[in-house]
């Protein structure tokens, strides 16, 4: 009694210290609780705060109040407080505990803000089993808002919005014990109630045990507690109590549901953290030594400008290809750019993407109207090729192009790539391929650059010299049909 | 100097984690996905909590949890998850609790598809959670903005204690360019105010609930003040030949690096056109729309929207200038040609002079 001296008023008992001596975060009335006489609040606050009493957890406990009659717990206990929204208090618990893991974390919600509302936070954080303490007051009823049907409300039993009583169109009450002990995870389901004394000290004892568990890192524990609301059961303090053991024990049975407590283990704490200095490192972020090589040797100060768009089916390679030319001009020391089309194309049908090499900072990163187009297949080809701009590339893999696809003002190679790269020994190899082509026409990437791109994008050295050679072979068909084309002139 | 080429998605979470987050809470989303899924890699890694949620509901209420326990924390999604999110926003918002959320942005409404739009500006820019309450939100339109972006946005979150919206579009997120990081990363800190479990944090109350009408009032004024605050001093816009322009462009994300290559391409037509880019779109940049006004006759708004960005355009200029617009939705992009097509149709013939757009005249 002496932390709780300058009160007007004389406590019989004493009080748990996980309450504060008055309550001050109160309007009025600042000694007494805001709950209706005979509410089951009161008592189930005063099991949570013994509790916290008893196991030496004050200041490591976070209280997460709900929405609904114990919106106000923070009024009371003298723990961390964090109110949450209506029936998330479990997806708040669980990053509050997960974040502090020292912390006791206890979520206390009504029937409507768990059952109804936050039916889905509640079953994922049981099935997570979250190392909380939920403690879970059920009193057949939406108290707070004057009376309305919760899921837990009793069939036959009427509220302001089943005024005849519920019906089964209204759905059966829901069971939540029951329910989440169809779970792996929760290694502690109770159901108490408040029906006698006998059973008030059962719930103290369970609500204990939750919390306990939790200490012991043991895992999702939860306290179901049948709980009178005299005031909307329009029923003396008494009635109520005999109501909850006479009529809602027969709906919701008081018992153990799951108790893992002696077979449970620890969850292991993850490793420690990284230092901060290693953080860049773990990211790849950390500055390299190497400085960059030189675009374009012997050019170092022409303007360079190159627009290429490179499309075909989904599994083609297209999309690599591109980020092949940006990551090696990146390495040439030019500014990049590469942008995919995106979503269910890449998991089924065409794919393509846009790249851009260029000196100078690049405003755009959208290709309309590309100096290259690499076609892969026949409809990219249709799609695209009346974009390319005049005395721009096609290079199409196949060996005719369609009528349809003539142009007169660019240059249009059509070999199968795919044939080639066959021939190399996988027809895999074709985008790159493609790429030795794209390369040889725009003479800006060293190849140093391009097998710098290569080492960082193909891992297995199987591919690493089917690529390099893949490579070299496009650079050829090009200059093969240079010469086409020097003897047709 | 060392440049990385890579996705804008895994440049926000990189930068996000070099900022001191150290909690990610998400929901798998297109295009936003790659944030949920290098964050399941890196997080751990630096001792810090990934987790994927049930839902975008509980995502922002595990949002709401971290930032509670004083952690730097985060969570991406696109349209349809910001829907759901909005709730939670709102609740942070209440209870002055920072945090950082990506959009990257894809279109509606309902389902829509998952190509680029720029449809969330408002749901994300007037807020679309319920009370007097913003977001700050940041637009970044390169992959070099999205991690520096990312960086400001948490620093912005903790110096107001309110949600900071990162908002791209699909194409930003998914595109790949260089991008530099710092090479120090921040330690975590906690903030006086966190409720953590510990003895000297046991007294504090995160909560959004005012039950008198006099505090909540005061509250709500407060609140008010501190977006007064932001509006005066984080106002971001980048201005490219503003100051001469007869025509100045107007457009965020993706749509920013088209009007770039328009303006350009103006210029060297010898046409005075300049472009204002927002890259906070709360605060809205209006000093720099009052500056550009002074020369200019015209501002031409683009945007992969109806008209979201262009009611704040003309609530900025209120009438002093004409404002033309042009939008492609549905994921279609508004094309360099069709840009500068209208660009030279209101630098020859006047504010007014271009035709509606055919994609427009198919709405109505």
């Amino acid at each position: 009694m002496s932390d709780q001296t300058d009160l007007d008023y004389i406590v019989a008992h004493s009080k748990a210290r996980a309450f504060y001596p008055t309550y001050e975060r109160k309007e009025e009335l600042q000694h007494q609780t805001h709950y209706c006489p005979g509410c089951g609040h009161g008592m189930v606050h005063k099991m949570v705060a013994q509790a916290i009493d008893e196991l030496g957890i004050q200041d490591r406990t976070i209280l997460i109040s709900p929405v609904g009659c114990s919106v106000f717990a923070y009024y009371y206990f003298d723990v961390g407080n964090v109110q949450a929204a209506h029936g998330r208090a479990p997806a708040v618990a669980t990053a509050v505990k997960r974040t502090r893991p020292e912390s006791i974390v206890i979520s206390y919600q009504g029937d409507g803000d768990l059952a109804a509302i936050g039916s889905a936070e509640i079953l994922h954080a049981a099935n997570r089993g979250e190392n909380i303490s939920v403690i879970f007051v059920n009193n057949a009823i939406y108290s707070m808002t004057g009376g309305q049907m919760a899921p837990t409300t009793l069939m036959g039993q009427a509220s302001t919005t089943s005024p005849g009583g519920r019906t089964p169109a209204e759905g059966y009450p829901l069971h939540i014990c029951e329910l989440l002990a169809t779970l792996e995870a929760p290694v502690y389901l109770e159901r108490v109630a408040l029906g006698n004394n006998k059973q008030v000290a059962q719930a103290a004892r369970a609500v204990r045990k939750a919390i306990e568990n939790q200490v012991n890192g043991l895992g999702f524990s939860l306290v179901e507690v049948l709980s009178p609301c005299p005031t909307i059961w329009k029923m003396s303090a008494v009635e109520a109590q005999r109501w909850i053991h006479d009529v809602m024990e027969k709906t919701f049975v008081p018992r153990v549901y799951r108790d893992r407590t002696q077979t449970a283990e620890a969850r292991p704490a993850p490793g420690p953290a990284i230092s901060l200095e290693k953080v860049p490192a773990m990211l790849g972020v950390a500055a390299k030594e190497t400085p960059a090589a030189f675009a374009g040797e012997g050019a170092a100060t022409a303007e360079i400008d190159w627009q290429v768009r490179i499309a075909g089916f989904g599994g083609q390679g297209v999309l690599l290809l591109g980020e092949m030319m940006a990551e090696a001009g990146l390495d040439a020391g030019l500014e990049v750019s590469w942008l995919p089309s995106y979503g269910p194309e890449m998991r089924s049908g065409t794919s393509n993407c846009h790249v851009r090499l260029a000196r100078e900072p690049i405003d755009s990163p959208l290709v309309g109207h590309p100096h290259v187009l690499v076609a892969m297949n026949e409809p990219s080809l249709h799609k695209f090729g009346s974009s390319v701009r005049r005395g721009g590339w096609v290079l199409y893999n196949g060996d005719d192009v369609p009528p349809e696809c003539e142009r007169r003002d660019v240059h249009i190679v059509a070999r199968s790539f795919t044939h080639l790269a066959d021939e190399l020994g996988d027809a895999r190899a074709a985008n790159m391929v493609a790429l030795g082509a794209v390369l040889e026409i725009a003479q800006v990437l060293p190849e140093a650059s391009v097998d710098h791109a290569l080492g960082r994008l193909v891992k297995s050295p199987r591919w690493l010299d089917l690529d390099a050679r893949a490579l070299t072979r496009g650079r050829e068909v090009l200059r093969e049909w240079r010469g086409e084309v020097c003897h047709a002139e | 100097m060392s440049r990385l080429l890579m996705k804008g998605n895994e440049a926000i979470v990189k930068s996000a984690v070099l900022a001191g987050c150290r909690g990610f809470y998400g929901y798998p989303i297109t295009p936003a996905s790659e944030i949920t899924e290098a964050a399941a890699v890196y997080l751990p890694q630096a001792g810090g909590v990934f987790l994927q949620a049930e839902s975008e509901v509980a995502a922002i209420n595990m949002l709401y949890g971290a930032a509670a326990a004083g952690v730097r924390a985060m969570t991406a999604s696109s349209g349809p998850g910001i829907s759901l999110m909005q709730e939670g926003i709102s609740y942070m918002a209440g209870a002055e609790l920072p945090c950082v959320i990506a959009d990257i942005t894809r279109g509606g409404p309902g389902l829509g598809n998952i190509a680029s739009e720029q449809s969330d500006y408002h749901q994300v820019v007037k807020g679309g959670g319920h009370g007097n309450y913003r977001t700050l939100v940041l637009a970044p339109h390169s992959v070099q903005e999205m991690a520096d972006l990312t960086a400001l946005a948490f620093d912005l979150a903790d110096r107001y204690r309110n949600p900071v919206v990162l908002m791209a579009d699909g194409f930003i997120g998914q595109m790949m360019e260089p991008v530099e990081f710092p090479q120090r990363a921040t330690p975590p800190q906690l903030p006086p105010w966190a409720v953590a479990g510990t003895a000297e944090t046991r007294r504090n109350l995160i909560s959004s609930i005012y039950l008198e009408t006099d505090k909540l009032e005061a509250h709500v004024r407060q609140l008010e003040a501190k977006y007064l605050v932001a509006e005066r001093r984080e106002a971001r816009a980048e201005e490219w030949r503003t100051e001469d322009a007869d025509v100045v462009l107007v457009g965020y994300g993706i749509v920013a690096r088209i009007l770039k290559a328009v303006a350009a391409e103006a210029r060297a037509e010898g046409l005075r056109v300049g472009l204002l880019r927002p890259i906070t779109l709360f605060p809205f940049p209006n000093v720099a729309f009052d500056r550009a006004a002074w020369q200019a006759r015209v501002f031409l708004v683009v945007e992969m929207s109806t008209g979201q960005l262009l009611e704040d355009v003309r609530l900025a200029l209120n009438g002093a200038r004409g404002v033309e617009f042009l939008s492609r939705v549905g994921g279609n992009v508004p094309t360099h040609n069709e840009v500068l097509e209208r660009v030279r149709e209101l630098a020859h013939g006047g504010a007014g002079a271009g035709e509606p757009e055919t994609e427009q005249i198919a709405h109505v």
